[in-house]
């Protein structure tokens, strides 16, 4: 048993008298999937944004295990250190593909920056990994020097999480990446986010306010109402025998097929 | 009744303080983009602003200016700058390389290699070497800050996936002693390795965006490639047709309304000058007669 | 981190003093006892039927014994194959119940969950490629399952949210079976095979106890309960709701 790989204590995140998210404490560990519930204004994107180092919190500690062993509080790393591990051991899935592409450059190099920006200078090698991560994703290889505006919606997510996880991170914050998707194409992206999350032993700290995504992908839940985490426990508890009023009221409301 | 006249070189004393200040931190920290408060001068921006401002704060009663606009000393651009200096600072003016002390060049670095004592001093629109994929100044001043250069390769890559070789031919991206990505100003990627190493001081100058740079005599130039894709200049499958000068940058100049077209140098000095040495070239085409096969690679 | 060591004999389950009811805040905040005061223990190689009339609660202690269900008070005690210390599933740590079910508890519920465009045999396959076997190795034992249940070849590479429910239960015994945890909770596995079918689990489930496996169900299937049974709790001895 190794330990968490981010860790945060007594979170807050205000914005003047309005509280964000107040007395956030959890634990992510290497390889699992933590999924963040609740509804529109319960704080669970504030949250996101800030223990992935996007907004600034107001008080509270996030720690994050480094690749050589140090666990330093995200606040005390340089800029260049938290920007290098943005984009190198960490990945930020965004709802909406044109947040986290470059629109107007093609896929290849879309998937390829993150290699260009950790100094890889081989075109070839670079080419390459890029046609292999698109095949991850069910991109087909011909697509390479298309541009994302001419890809579909699910393509365009597809193309993002390839472009996240051609550095190999281990941790990735991803805010309701199947949210903008028509239902058919949702269950295709679920279904690669789960085969790569496995293969790849990813931790994930996934938002949502779909239930069914975050049993489907999540080992642990988090429930959050106001701004607080009302609920935490094993998704399938959480979701089959929900204890909190608030979570109790998620869960009713969900339709069954 | 006299007119008042200029202050030397057009800019009040001050205003001159302010841009050597400017120039000289850009000295000290070469090709960092220096802020300076640049002014209104008496020419639409695109027309030079910024190297007008500089050779003003640069120049001296004893300098001798020389000025050229896509290499030749004798374009609207270059005459009216030469003519402006001669107006205001009553600076002797050449079109000969070697005489001159300061060169304001739009497009070009000359031929005839510079030397020490020497100032050029580029006019440049665009000084930010990321902004055709990162629009926003503040991020792209972090990425300088923080030395983040993975973007200008994501360009060089589209343009290798585009056009199978790296088809960006001017303005063409450098790096500075191992330090910050600069934008050598549109000229042609042809004269990117005259900058390395050159013993002349290099000045920036971008008027409209308010932004100095520059290369201090010797400073280490590299033009930003693939391994697999190496840089390389354009080079050209024949001679000047005037000179005869082969290793130099051609214009390519049509003759006529029947195709007929000849390739001359662009530095017109460089021209000039080997043609009082006795060399000459093919000279004009005759008309119709296509005496060029193949076009510039 | 619960690590709680405890005397527990020889039993691979020991469930003690445990306490269960809903609380149900949508409607006043009304509480359903469900069940009160459950002890029993669960031996290498027996097989426990829970009995007792429909509603008593007897699917309720196979999902607090798999932690699916949280549970008010009291101890559930499972032997960790690894170590032989008891760990107490029922506080409710995630990350231990998620260890254990890896490790120790295998399930079968009484409906298959389909996960979107993942193969029949994928889903016989992860419990084994979760604890770090082999892919192709663990496909050929899923294989060999789905065939011993009879489940046609063209199905394997299918996802199994269009088979008929005979089909899916099958492939959610082939899961459940397809591990050798030491504790198998079955939830009415044979509800809705066919009589070939429901003879092929019944030998699967006699040489899971042949192997020392220990298996707590639920059967209404008396001919499956006659067969596999080697003792039978009543279940309402602990319910709640008569006590109440």
């Amino acid at each position: 048993m190794t330990s968490p790989i981010l860790s945060v204590r007594d979170l807050e995140r205000r914005y003047g008298d309005f509280i964000g998210c107040t007395d956030i404490s959890f634990d992510v560990w290497p390889g699992e999937v933590v999924a963040i519930v609740g509804e529109s204004g319960s704080g669970k994107t504030t949250l996101l944004n800030c223990i992935s180092g996007r907004l600034e919190r107001s008080s509270g500690s996030i720690q994050y295990h480094m690749r050589d062993g140090r666990f330093p509080d995200l606040a005390d790393l340089s800029e260049a250190e938290r920007r290098f591990l943005m984009r190198t051991d960490w990945g930020f899935v965004h709802q909406n593909p044109a947040d986290g592409l470059r629109m107007r450059v093609s896929a290849g190099a879309n998937v390829g920056e993150r290699l260009m920006a950790i100094g890889d200078r081989h075109y070839g090698e670079i080419r390459d990994t890029a046609t292999e991560w698109l095949g991850r994703v069910e991109i087909a290889g011909d697509r390479i020097d298309d541009k994302p505006v001419a890809f579909s919606g699910g393509m365009r997510q597809r193309l993002q999480i390839a472009r996240n996880l051609v550095t190999r991170p281990r941790l990735i914050f991803m805010d309701e990446p199947t949210g903008g998707l028509d239902v058919s194409v949702q269950a295709r992206v679920l279904d690669l986010l789960r085969g790569l999350v496995s293969d790849l032993g990813l931790a994930v700290v996934i938002v949502t306010h779909d239930l069914a995504v975050a049993r489907l992908l999540s080992q642990r839940m988090i429930v959050m109402k106001n701004g607080r985490i009302v609920e935490t426990g094993l998704t399938d508890r959480v979701l089959d025998d929900p204890h909190h009023p608030y979570t109790q009221l998620l869960v009713a409301s969900i339709l069954e097929s | 009744m006299t007119l008042p006249e200029y202050n030397f070189a057009y800019l009040d004393e001050q205003t001159k303080r302010m841009i050597r200040r400017a120039i000289l931190k850009g000295i000290a920290i070469p090709g960092y983009q220096v802020p300076f408060a640049s002014r209104e001068m008496p020419m639409p921006y695109g027309w030079g602003t910024g190297g007008v401002q500089v050779t003003a704060a640069i120049l001296g009663p004893d300098d001798v200016l020389k000025v050229i606009d896509q290499g030749a000393d004798d374009t609207t651009n270059a005459v009216s700058i030469r003519a402006f200096f001669a107006k205001t600072a009553n600076v002797a003016t050449t079109t000969k390389t070697a005489d001159a002390t300061v060169i304001q060049t739009r497009h070009r670095i000359p031929e005839a290699p510079l030397s020490a004592g020497q100032v050029i001093v580029y006019q440049v629109p665009i000084p930010e070497p990321l902004r055709f994929l990162e629009p926003r100044e503040t991020e792209t001043r972090v990425m300088h800050g923080l030395e983040e250069y993975g973007l200008i390769h994501v360009k060089l890559y589209e343009d290798i996936a585009q056009h199978g070789h790296i088809a960006t031919t001017y303005a063409y991206p450098v790096k500075v002693e191992d330090r910050y990505v600069m934008d050598p100003s549109p000229i042609p990627k042809f004269d990117n390795p005259k900058m390395n190493g050159s013993p002349a001081l290099q000045l920036f100058g971008a008027g409209r965006e308010k932004r100095i740079y520059a290369l201090p005599p010797f400073t280490h130039v590299v033009s930003l490639d693939f391994e697999d894709h190496p840089f390389q200049v354009q080079k050209f499958k024949q001679p000047c047709a005037l000179c005869n000068a082969t290793g130099v940058y051609l214009d390519e100049v049509v003759t006529d309304d029947r195709g007929g077209r000849m390739y001359v140098c662009s530095d017109t000095d460089h021209c000039e000058t080997r043609r009082q040495d006795g060399h000459h070239g093919t000279g004009l085409p005759i008309a119709g007669q296509e005496t060029v096969k193949e076009d510039a690679a | 981190m619960t690590v709680v060591i405890q005397e527990t004999g020889n039993a691979l389950l020991s469930v003690r003093q445990v306490a269960k009811s809903f609380t149900m805040h949508l409607r006043d905040g009304v509480i359903l006892p469900v069940v009160n005061d459950v002890n029993f223990e669960l031996f290498a190689g027996e097989c426990v039927v829970l009995g007792g009339p429909s509603g008593v609660g007897k699917s309720s202690i196979l999902r607090m014994v798999y932690g699916n269900y949280a549970i008010d008070s009291g101890e559930i005690l499972i032997r960790d194959r690894t170590s032989g210390e008891a760990r107490d599933l029922g506080a409710g740590d995630p990350r231990l119940v998620l260890d254990l079910r890896r490790d120790c508890i295998g399930y079968v519920s009484q409906f298959l969950r389909a996960v979107p465009r993942v193969s029949a045999l994928d889903i016989v396959a992860e419990p084994l490629v979760s604890r770090g076997v082999d892919r192709a190795v663990a496909a050929e034992k899923a294989a060999g399952l789905l065939n011993r249940l009879h489940l046609p070849e063209a199905l394997f590479d299918l996802p199994p949210a269009t088979f008929s429910g005979g089909e899916k239960q099958r492939v959610n015994i082939a899961r459940g079976f397809i591990t050798d945890h030491p504790i198998l909770l079955l939830d009415e596995p044979t509800a809705s095979l066919d009589a070939a079918n429901r003879d092929v689990v019944i030998s699967m489930i006699q040489e899971k106890l042949d192997a020392g496996t220990a298996i707590l169900g639920i059967f209404h299937d008396q001919p499956v309960r006659d067969a596999v049974a080697t003792r039978t709790i009543d279940v309402s001895a602990f319910s709640a709701r008569k006590a109440a």
